[in-house]
């Protein structure tokens, strides 16, 4: 019998090794995408903060926390990811809620609402591997998943990537073992690129044919409203500011979400169409033509909702604090120095 | 549940181990039971024509047994009565269980030629509103294989080769037995009921042979036959000819090696692991010398069944004889001695054919092979002067292997039928090979535009080697059994296997791993 078990318990050893060592490097380490881990800082992070912002791209490049404390000693993070869905969210807010058990307001980007299901597997996959293993990662990925996806996927990931071997480059053996970097600014992704909006452009948005925004994304909205209550914070919703026909945010689905808000004793804030207001210009403050604020769009918007924060909703200011104000100095220093250094996007 | 899924294979891990850990005698209940919950996947309309084959082949089988029983004890308590009274007796007693059988086959073959081909146009299906009627075609979960076996025990019982199972539960795990309902084979109760009922203790060997056949069956499927399907697919979709024809005739051989024996291994394997041995269904087939040892080699169970059950009864029936006798006496004994075997191969072709499916390219393919079958047949007076004259020719190595590689490719040429599902496009294509002189795409290119990378195609490669490879190396005995004998070979044999199936095979998002060409068109 022993003659039997050591070769097999051997033979199983090699094979996990070698399929661990295989997964290593078959997964994308995203390595050349900006957006490839966004999440991840949020856990190196010690500091508590008052603030919390969740949603897709357009709050993680709309909302600068560096600002918000140069200008308002706001203690503030951004916890989006691309394309991050509500019940994404939701997850993401109950892991940072466990973390950060003392956030004052939740602020979250409502654009996401307008998917019922999953959008892009791959896309989804991105925000939840960056996601540190909880319950809540676990309940992500159950709420996240696709049709065809296996859930066993997530735990063994080259049931995923396997037929990644194929395409392999130098890059990605290069890449394999390397710890991820963090190139937010407390979940911020800064872009320094300008690109203006066309005032050519005369497209209109597409036909709405949901003028309802589904019932599975209100659900988690609803869940989201109950889980800030659960930790005493305050959840406003915000849209931010846009400029595009793509992922337009139809006049329906604002009304509809002011009514929600309004029954349920929530603020909302939509930014759409407040140029003046912000002092946002269209031909500087977006680096893709009016879809994303760059990053002097983003401090703008910054500025803007976090008066609105401390006057509205008694956010408050923790400049004096020795140790914070260190803190705080550092990423503002190296927030300024990429700003003024650009970003290399390409 | 699919073959080529996770859940089928925790399903068997967990349905094994509690066969080995249940008392002996229960085991069967074990084997019955997981036959259920296997098949319950499938649906209710799947189960409820399983049940219904079951109980009619059941009730068959009982009342004839019953018949046969009531038959010999009338006979044993009549001895004293003349032989021919005897006889009588005897012989309206056979009539009446051909009756029965008959019943039983016209009950069965009807529910098979109702869900396989009538059902859409006038089907049915089910759904949470109720019973809705219309062309709702039924896809029947391995129909065609229990359907066989019913039928194959209801006329082994008729002719009494086999005994009479009275317990309905272990009757149901006959025709039901899990792993055999999706792609066969097509067992007989002589070769493996009372493997079922036999208690089997539990054995390392069993357990590791039917684990590697698994997972060599897996290989085949994800890492060769997958890989390859979509050049086939680029080929008959985009209707290339020329020398893409002949590609197709050898991708297509590929695959569909790969997708049925891995299939069948898989399902041989499931079935060792319980210390079943069910019937082989293939024998090297690509190794045959004639298309006669070719039918011999590839799947077999369904050859025997049609040889067993179609063509032997054919030859025997009093028609057929009666017409032996009159082309004997009319057209000479050398076309008397032919006429009625011609005959009932054709039919038996024929039928072989429409169990593929009813359509003409099924009775082309089986006409085809029928031809060159009864051709072979003719001309063997002339092949065994052939080898007479030159034994030395015949037996070397460069003529067999001519004989292989023209086996091989005969059976490549008509096997191409089944995928462009057209005849005339077929043999449009085919004749392409002398018109289009396409033969530059093999060298510039033209082989990656098929959905398949050159690195892929590497992989399929030493696939095919490695198929052909431990072929060669299981002769004699299974390579399985081999490497059980060595275990650091044999642990080390089974772990490779599974890294390669899981970093090289084809499955997960965007790929159907779960659909096997013989568990689906031809179910």
């Amino acid at each position: 019998m022993k003659k039997r078990i050591i070769p097999a318990v051997l033979s199983v050893v090699l094979l996990l090794a070698a399929l661990m060592l295989v997964q290593a490097v078959l997964i994308p380490s995203r390595y050349d995408n900006r957006e490839g881990h966004l999440l991840c800082g949020y856990y190196g992070v010690s500091d508590k903060h008052d603030v919390i912002f969740v949603g897709d791209c357009e709050i993680y490049e709309g909302i600068v926390p560096a600002v918000l404390y140069e200008k308002f000693g706001m203690t503030s993070y951004v916890r989006g990811s691309s394309q991050q869905t509500v019940w994404q969210s939701y997850h993401v807010l109950e892991e940072t809620l466990a973390k950060d058990p003392d956030v004052k307001v939740v602020v979250f980007n409502v654009l996401a609402l307008k998917y019922g299901k999953t959008p892009t597997e791959s896309i989804s996959r991105m925000t939840l591997e960056d996601m540190q293993w909880s319950a809540s990662k676990l309940q992500a990925i159950r709420a996240s998943m696709t049709e065809d996806e296996s859930f066993l996927s997530y735990f063994m990931p080259i049931l995923r990537y396997h037929d990644r071997w194929s395409e392999l480059t130098a890059a990605d053996l290069a890449h394999t073992f390397r710890k991820h970097e963090d190139i937010t600014h407390q979940g911020y992704l800064m872009q320094t690129d300008i690109v203006p909006v066309d005032p050519a452009d005369t497209r209109k948005p597409d036909m709405l044919i949901n003028t309802v925004l589904p019932a599975r994304s209100m659900e988690y909205l609803a869940k989201m409203q109950d889980l800030c209550a659960q930790y005493g914070a305050e959840l406003v919703l915000v849209k931010a500011p846009t400029n595009s026909v793509k992922y337009y945010w139809y006049e329906e689905w604002d009304a509809q979400i002011a009514d929600y808000a309004a029954a349920n004793n929530l603020t909302y804030y939509n930014f759409i169409g407040m140029d003046a207001e912000l002092g946002l210009d269209w031909s500087t403050d977006t680096y893709d033509a009016g879809l994303h604020l760059n990053v002097y769009g983003a401090e703008k918007w910054t500025l803007y909702l976090g008066n609105l924060l401390v006057t509205n909703h008694g956010v408050q200011d923790r400049r004096g604090d020795a140790a914070l104000d260190a803190l705080w100095a550092e990423r503002i220093a190296r927030y300024t120095q990429e700003k003024q250094q650009g970003v290399q996007t390409k | 549940m699919n073959f080529a899924s996770f859940e089928f294979l925790c399903f068997l891990c967990l349905l094994t181990a509690l066969y080995y850990l249940v008392p002996k005698r229960a085991q069967w209940v074990v084997l019955l039971l997981g036959s259920v919950v296997f098949y319950a996947f499938a649906g209710v309309t799947c189960c409820v024509f399983l049940l219904a084959v079951i109980v009619v082949s059941y009730l068959a089988v009982a009342i004839m047994g019953k018949r046969q029983r009531a038959c010999a004890a009338w006979l044993d308590a009549n001895k004293e009565l003349p032989k021919e009274q005897r006889k009588a007796y005897k012989n309206k007693n056979k009539k009446g269980n051909l009756a029965i059988v008959c019943t039983g086959i016209v009950i069965l073959g009807a529910a098979l030629v109702y869900a396989k081909f009538v059902s859409g146009y006038f089907g049915f299906k089910v759904d949470a509103n109720g019973l809705h009627l219309g062309k709702y075609a039924l896809e029947i979960m391995g129909i065609s294989y229990y359907t066989f076996i019913a039928i194959g025990y209801m006329l082994d019982v008729y002719r009494e080769k086999a005994p009479v199972q009275k317990n309905f539960a272990k009757h149901a795990l006959f025709v039901g037995f899990f792993p055999q309902l999706v792609m066969g084979p097509i067992s007989k109760y002589s070769d493996v009921g009372e493997q079922y009922f036999t208690p089997h203790a539990f054995s390392g060997k069993n357990l590791y042979c039917g684990a590697i056949r698994i997972a060599w069956g897996f290989f085949k499927k994800l890492v060769v036959a997958d890989a390859i399907a979509p050049a086939v697919g680029a080929i008959v979709a985009q209707q290339k000819g020329g020398v893409f024809f002949l590609l197709l005739c050898l991708f297509y051989s590929v695959r569909i090696y790969g997708d049925f024996t891995g299939g069948i291994d898989i399902v041989l394997g499931a079935a060792e692991m319980l210390g079943i041995r069910l019937p082989e269904n293939f024998n090297r087939p690509f190794s045959s010398k004639s298309t006669a040892e070719y039918w011999r080699r590839w799947h077999i169970t369904m050859g025997a069944w049609f040889t067993n059950y179609i063509f032997y009864p054919l030859s025997v029936t009093k028609s057929m004889q009666k017409l032996s006798k009159w082309s004997r006496a009319h057209l000479g004994t050398a076309i008397g001695k032919r006429l009625p075997v011609y005959i009932t191969t054709i039919v038996t072709w024929l039928f072989t054919g429409l169990w593929h499916g009813i359509a003409w390219n099924f009775v082309v393919w089986a006409m085809l092979n029928c031809l060159v079958l009864l051709v072979s047949q003719e001309l063997e007076p002339l092949y065994a002067k052939f080898r007479t004259k030159f034994p030395k020719l015949h037996a070397s190595a460069p003529y067999q292997t001519f004989m292989i590689v023209r086996t091989f490719c005969l059976m490549a040429l008509i096997r191409v039928l089944d995928c462009y599902m057209n005849v005339p496009l077929t043999f449009q294509k085919l004749f392409s090979v002398f018109t289009e002189f396409n033969w530059g795409s093999l060298f510039d290119g033209g082989l990656f535009t098929l959905g398949v990378s050159k690195t892929s195609f590497a992989v399929i490669g030493v696939g095919i080697l490695a198929m052909w490879g431990v072929s060669q190396l299981g002769k004699d005995r299974p390579l399985r059994e081999k490497l059980w004998e060595k275990p650091w070979l044999g642990s080390l044999a089974f772990a490779v296997v599974v890294f390669l199936v899981l970093v090289f095979g084809t499955y997960g998002l965007g790929y159907d791993a779960s659909a096997f060409i013989y568990g689906g068109t031809f179910n």
